[in-house]
């Protein structure tokens, strides 16, 4: 779990908030120190009329990376979404983005930080129902003040992107739901902002259209290497596209992990009960429920080898040389060539020829291979080097409703 | 009120109490109107020459091209050619029945009406949308002209402005500014608050909001609120015309005085079809400008 990700480059926080505390109602600052003495939100409300929005929520956001936020309705996911470019000013707390106190930003800058900063999709797409196609896509532009040909040559381009050339003169109300949030997504690309702020972006749409339009924000996100926070209720959605998520319930942040981390170690009741119902197949790279790969022959010869089998489990091991993992080799077999040779060398000769499947594969892709072998798979990375093993039990147990033992 | 009878009659002021306050209020108004008349009329005085030019000019104009003007108009605001002939045949009948000058009268002054209507009542509707306390203090402002008979602050009018063109403008725009206050105000409230908010996190700027985003959705709203205002001038023509205002009031108000039926009808008919014109263009024309709305229900 740990080593999962520690081939990604550094990570650079870019957005960070601190001791972060919404409370709505008219007169929040007077009521603060009831949220600190710790009294629930439905205290505070029953004692003051106030809604606590959120609690204490301390995050990092870093550079270049998908952030999900995820919980139900009411949880507080698009009041805190709106807090990053201030559409909600916050009771308490701290907003840096790359080390400006956001809150400190005077009304005039704050417009510049939101032009130039920050772009922003919604779940109801928000598009300007007035404006053609292009000219909501170039609405970022407008506002700073681009030229018109520039900003109708640069929306053009982000149209053609997202899959809509030729729709430039439509009117919003003449699109599908998915195609509007097509014309939001270019939109919100079109002003070339660093961070993408994504409210329910797809939530709206029907789940054919949400899971294409996935796609294409993953694939965008490769190529662009935005920041960017996402919204959701749907925690299948936070794990495919999420590479991190925290969650919220009630105002407060119940966990923030990478998404193997929120399913494996769901931090309470409340995780756990959502993500019993995820596809954990789908979910999971093989590579998050290996196990280490134990049954690795090492040796030179045969006798050395046979010695190494029987120091663990099994009746079978991996040989692996310099060229990383080569087959499976059985008791059975090792044996025989013991029997007839006993300094002889271990060659691939020797071996069965067992596939070895990809650490990054996800586990639904190796169901079949894994049941229809007898022995665990051996797991393998980019440069073939056996990095772990996969047996039918592990493969079971994860996604199985139990908890996964040992781990 | 020593007595009880408080119980079974209204207390109210004697009548020499009530004689004082009225004569008080009275003779501070009328020292008022004397004493800052004439610079309060001096401060109209643009507006009047303005009102004199505009009359004259159509009373110059030839009848023909004047129809030819107006049927044009109407046509490159609705582009319909059976409106633009309705608009020909009605100013046809109108000259026709003798009543041109006088059309044309009412109609300069409607105009100008119309226009300061607007000029002052859409400001004030977006500093009623923009702010609640506002709200609150036009509000029960605009319930008071709608409902105050105009006749009573025709009073005051004439007694500072005397008879004439201005005091006439100012009535009617008093009578028929609210509604496109209202609307105006209603209009902008009622925008869309996520299409708002998606300007505001793009970075707009409010007077970007106002003109970019809330001001082009409160069209259709703020539209009919023009419209409004454009029929409650009309209806106040007859009313204007007891102040002095010329036009096709005062035929109508000669007629009621000595009961000429058909003289009456002729010039109510002829205010009906400025209403109705000035109504089926403007339409036109709003509709026109909201090309975008024609495929909302698409889906």
């Amino acid at each position: 779990m740990v080593e999962a990700k520690i081939n990604k480059t550094e990570p650079v926080a870019l957005i960070k908030i601190e001791g972060l505390y919404k409370l709505f109602g008219n007169n929040p600052k007077k009521f603060m120190p009831l949220v600190h003495a710790g009294k629930s939100k439905d205290e505070i409300l029953a004692e003051t009329g106030h809604t606590l929005g959120l609690k204490d929520i301390n995050l990092t956001i870093n550079k270049g990376e998908i952030f999900v936020i995820m919980g139900l309705s009411g949880s507080g996911k698009s009041t805190l979404i709106r807090h990053f470019n201030r559409l909600i000013d916050p009771t308490e707390g701290v907003i840096e983005v790359e080390g400006t106190d956001v809150m400190k930003l005077p009304q005039k800058e704050l417009e510049l930080f939101r032009r130039h900063k920050m772009s922003m999709v919604f779940q109801r797409f928000g598009l300007l129902p007035h404006k053609s196609v292009v000219d909501n896509v170039a609405y970022g532009l407008a506002i700073q003040g681009v030229s018109k040909s520039e900003r109708g040559a640069k929306a053009k381009e982000w149209l053609e992107t997202v899959g809509l050339a030729g729709y430039e003169e439509q009117y919003p109300a003449q699109l599908s739901g998915g195609q509007q949030q097509r014309v939001g997504l270019a939109r919100a690309l079109c002003t070339d902002a660093e961070i993408l702020l994504m409210d329910e972006a797809f939530s709206a749409l029907d789940p054919l259209i949400r899971s294409e339009m996935q796609d294409q924000l993953i694939e965008l996100q490769q190529k662009l290497h935005k920041t960017i926070i996402f919204i959701t209720h749907d925690l299948d959605e936070a794990l495919r596209i999420g590479d991190r998520i925290a969650i919220l319930k009630d105002g407060e942040m119940v966990q923030q992990g990478e998404p193997e981390d929120i399913l494996l170690n769901p931090a309470n009741d409340y995780v756990e009960a959502f993500v019993r119902d995820v596809n954990r197949a789908r979910a999971l790279t093989v590579e998050t429920v290996m196990k280490d790969p134990v049954n690795r022959i090492t040796a030179d010869t045969i006798g050395e080898a046979l010695k190494q089998m029987k120091g663990f489990k099994g009746d079978y091991g991996y040989y692996v040389n310099e060229d990383g993992y080569q087959g499976v080799l059985t008791e059975e077999k090792l044996q025989a060539a013991y029997d007839d040779d006993n300094k002889a060398k271990l060659t691939s000769a020797h071996c069965e020829a067992l596939d070895a499947i990809s650490q990054d594969a996800v586990l639904e892709t190796v169901i079949p291979d894994t049941l229809n072998s007898q022995y665990s798979l051996p797991v393998i990375d980019d440069q073939g080097e056996m990095t772990g093993q996969l047996s039918r039990s592990t493969l079971a147990e994860v996604l199985g409703n139990e908890e996964p033992r040992n781990r | 009120m020593a007595d009880s009878s408080w119980l079974s009659e209204v207390p109210q002021l004697s009548r020499g109490e009530l004689r004082d306050i009225r004569k008080f209020l009275d003779t501070e108004y009328r020292d008022f109107s004397r004493e800052y008349g004439e610079i309060i009329e001096g401060f109209f005085d643009p507006l009047l020459s303005f009102l004199v030019w505009f009359e004259k000019l159509l009373l110059a104009t030839p009848w023909w091209l004047v129809i030819a003007i107006i049927a044009g108009l109407a046509y490159l605001s609705s582009r319909s050619w059976k409106l633009s002939l309705g608009v020909v045949i009605s100013f046809f009948m109108i000259g026709y029945f003798g009543m041109w000058d006088d059309t044309m009268r009412t109609m300069s002054i409607i105009l100008v009406c119309t226009l300061m209507a607007i000029a002052l009542g859409v400001p004030i509707g977006i500093a009623m949308a923009r702010s609640d306390r506002v709200q609150s203090v036009v509000t029960p402002l605009l319930d008071i002209m709608q409902t105050m008979p105009a006749f009573v602050y025709l009073i005051p009018v004439v007694m500072l402005l005397g008879i004439g063109k201005i005091p006439g403008v100012i009535a009617v725009v008093i009578y028929a500014i609210p509604p496109v206050i209202r609307l105006t105000n209603l209009g902008i409230r009622l925008v869309d608050k996520d299409v708002l908010e998606a300007a505001t996190a793009y970075g707009a700027s409010s007077l970007q909001r106002l003109i970019g985003v809330q001001l082009p959705l409160a069209m259709p709203t703020i539209m009919a609120g023009i419209n409004q205002t454009i029929m409650m001038a009309l209806s106040m023509v007859v009313i204007a015309s007891m102040i002095g205002v010329k036009g096709l009031g005062q035929p109508v108000l000669k007629s009621i005085t000595n009961q000429y039926f058909t003289l009456g009808l002729l010039n109510g008919l002829a205010i009906v079809a400025l209403a109705i014109i000035f109504d089926r263009v403007s339409q036109a024309y709003a509709k026109r400008s909201q090309r975008y709305l024609e495929g909302m229900d698409n889906g």
